[in-house]
């Protein structure tokens, strides 16, 4: 039987560093693939945001997971504008507000979060699968995660996956036309590209993977 | 294949400041008008809040000047929300303005139909709805070169975001109601059609690239406001025959009854010169008039602008008479000023 871990507030803040690691290194790839198909600004945008996030979670006093995640959202959307401020904000959001105050949580409830933050993305920006968008990175991820955590897997395990699936959907955005976002402005012409709302979450995902299985 | 320079001189002295430069030089030029709250990063009208008055704010990314900023004053908006160079302001801008100018009879919010504008304004709407404060919010989407469905973010807002402001602001300034001054925004914007054409890309400062790169002789038919590409390239021919594709493209979307009356706005993208402008407007004044609608009103010059893009956007707005009495109202922004 496998023992399984829990993870905590030092989860949450990992995740977040991570996260702002990572669109920090790829800032100049997001606006590349910005300017392709919207207008150039995602990277340094979501660079912004999650420095703020990094910064706020920095001042933080031992706050429980939830919080935290509340508290991250509500940084994004008051430093990034944009589209993504709002819909990572809400997202982050809506997966804190899953945890309450509890101090700890396990894989199912990981799940749970990420799935309150696909169903606030989804209703905020009426977006499906298959629009070319952020959604077409996060439900294939947490699907995967629900899946594999129902089957037993551990969750370090199971949010590799997730991130995997995250980017087989990220790079699945290439050959759609998007009906959602600026880069619908394009119609046709946004084919070929690949998705830079898409792109950034799956480098979101691979974060929360490296800060859960860091710790293990 | 030869392709436009990449790179351009811009003033800057650090280029994630530029906004909160430019907006502190705006404050320092208008004094008489408008003032700068640094904290908020919003435009506020000199004499907001006006009691009794309905109040119109507006705001969006930065690059477009003089949207939003130059026209805060009398007869126009309340107060501006100037979000980063492209990017949409944050709710927090769009609370603090929309705090700053209520006077007691509602505040409308001008929204351009772009993602981001829309859910960081819906997001400060129902904030000031939970301070107690009235809020209607109208998204301007009069951009025919998108096409519009149930399944996709719909047409921009552009040309029509500058009309409507300047006659609801009109509306307010003489007394209107919230009800009605929100009627009067939606009815400018129904009543609205776009097209734009750019010439050139832009480069914004952050980034230091140009967005897209134009081959030589080719042009970007069906752009926005913010350098992203438009939905077709075309060759670059007479403007005689690129000022036909805008009119047919405005006038077979807002399809205008024979004898129409309208007012004709012909906008540039930033980086194209008012001789090149007028040049523009003499080809739409005839063609209008061959098409059988009078240009009874015009606007002629760089109001909603790309940064330092070239090209020319046409906006056709179909009046009545008590739109065309708001148009002629007096109005005295930076951007705007007439009757004054």
């Amino acid at each position: 039987m496998i023992v399984e871990r829990v993870m905590d507030a030092a989860t949450i803040s990992s995740w977040m560093r991570e996260v702002e690691a990572s669109v920090r290194v790829e800032r100049d790839h997001l606006v590349q693939l910005d300017s392709a198909i919207g207008d150039g600004d995602h990277g340094i945008n979501m660079a912004r945001g999650f420095e703020a996030v990094v910064q706020a979670l920095g001042a933080d006093n031992g706050s429980p997971p939830g919080r935290l995640l509340i508290i991250a959202g509500r940084t994004l959307v008051s430093t990034v504008g944009g589209a993504s401020g709002p819909l990572w904000g809400s997202a982050l959001r809506a997966g804190g507000r899953v945890l309450g105050d509890q101090t700890s949580f396990d894989g199912a409830q990981l799940a749970e979060v990420l799935a309150a933050a696909l169903a606030s993305v989804k209703d905020l920006g009426t977006a499906s699968l298959g629009d070319k968008t952020m959604v077409d990175a996060l439900e294939p991820a947490v699907d995967r995660l629900r899946d594999r955590i129902a089957n037993g897997e551990p969750v370090a395990q199971a949010m590799d996956a997730a991130a995997a699936a995250a980017e087989a959907g990220m790079r699945a955005t290439i050959p759609l036309q998007a009906r959602k976002g600026r880069a619908s402005y394009l119609g046709e012409r946004s084919v070929g590209h690949q998705d830079p709302g898409a792109t950034s979450t799956a480098l979101i995902l691979r974060a929360l993977q490296r800060a859960i299985t860091s710790e293990a | 294949m030869a392709v436009e320079t990449t790179h351009m001189r811009k003033f800057l002295n650090d280029p994630a400041a530029v906004v909160k430069e430019s907006l502190a030089g705006l404050a320092a030029a208008h004094a008489d008008l408008l003032r700068y709250d640094v904290a908020n990063q919003i435009i506020v009208r000199k004499d907001a809040p006006k009691k009794g008055k309905v109040a119109l704010i507006s705001g969006g990314g930065s690059g477009h000047e003089p949207m939003h900023g130059g026209f805060v004053g009398l007869g126009m908006l309340d107060a501006a929300c100037p979000g980063e160079v492209f990017t949409s302001p944050v709710p927090g801008q769009m609370l603090a303005a929309t705090k700053a100018v209520d006077g007691g009879a509602g505040v409308v919010h001008i929204v351009k139909n772009y993602t981001g504008d829309v859910l960081n304004f819906k997001l400060a709407a129902e904030d000031a709805a939970d301070e107690g404060i009235k809020v209607t919010s109208v998204v301007i989407d009069d951009d025919v070169a998108v096409q519009d469905s149930l399944y996709t973010a719909g047409r921009r807002g552009v040309g029509a975001t500058v009309l409507a402001e300047k006659i609801a602001g009109a509306a307010a300034e003489g007394g209107a109601d919230l009800a009605k001054v929100t009627d009067i925004v939606k009815r400018v914007n129904a009543r609205s059609r776009s097209f734009g054409v750019a010439l050139s890309s832009c480069v914004p400062p952050a980034s230091g690239k140009a967005i897209f790169e134009l081959p030589e002789g080719q042009i970007e038919l069906g752009v926005g406001i913010h350098g992203e590409p438009g939905r077709r390239r075309a060759p670059l021919g007479y403007a005689s025959e690129v000022v036909d594709v805008m009119v047919e493209a405005v006038l077979s979307d807002l399809k205008p009854k024979h004898g129409s009356k309208v007012l004709a706005f012909v906008n540039g993208m930033g980086g194209t010169p008012l001789l090149e402008l007028y040049l523009v407007y003499g080809e739409v004044d005839k063609k209008l008039r061959k098409a059988g609608v009078e240009p009874v009103r015009n606007l002629v010059g760089s109001y909603i602008t790309s940064l330092e893009m070239a090209g020319a956007s046409l906006t056709l707005l179909e009046l009545d008479d008590e739109l065309t009495s708001l148009w002629d109202a007096r109005v005295h922004t930076a951007a705007l000023r007439w009757g004054v």
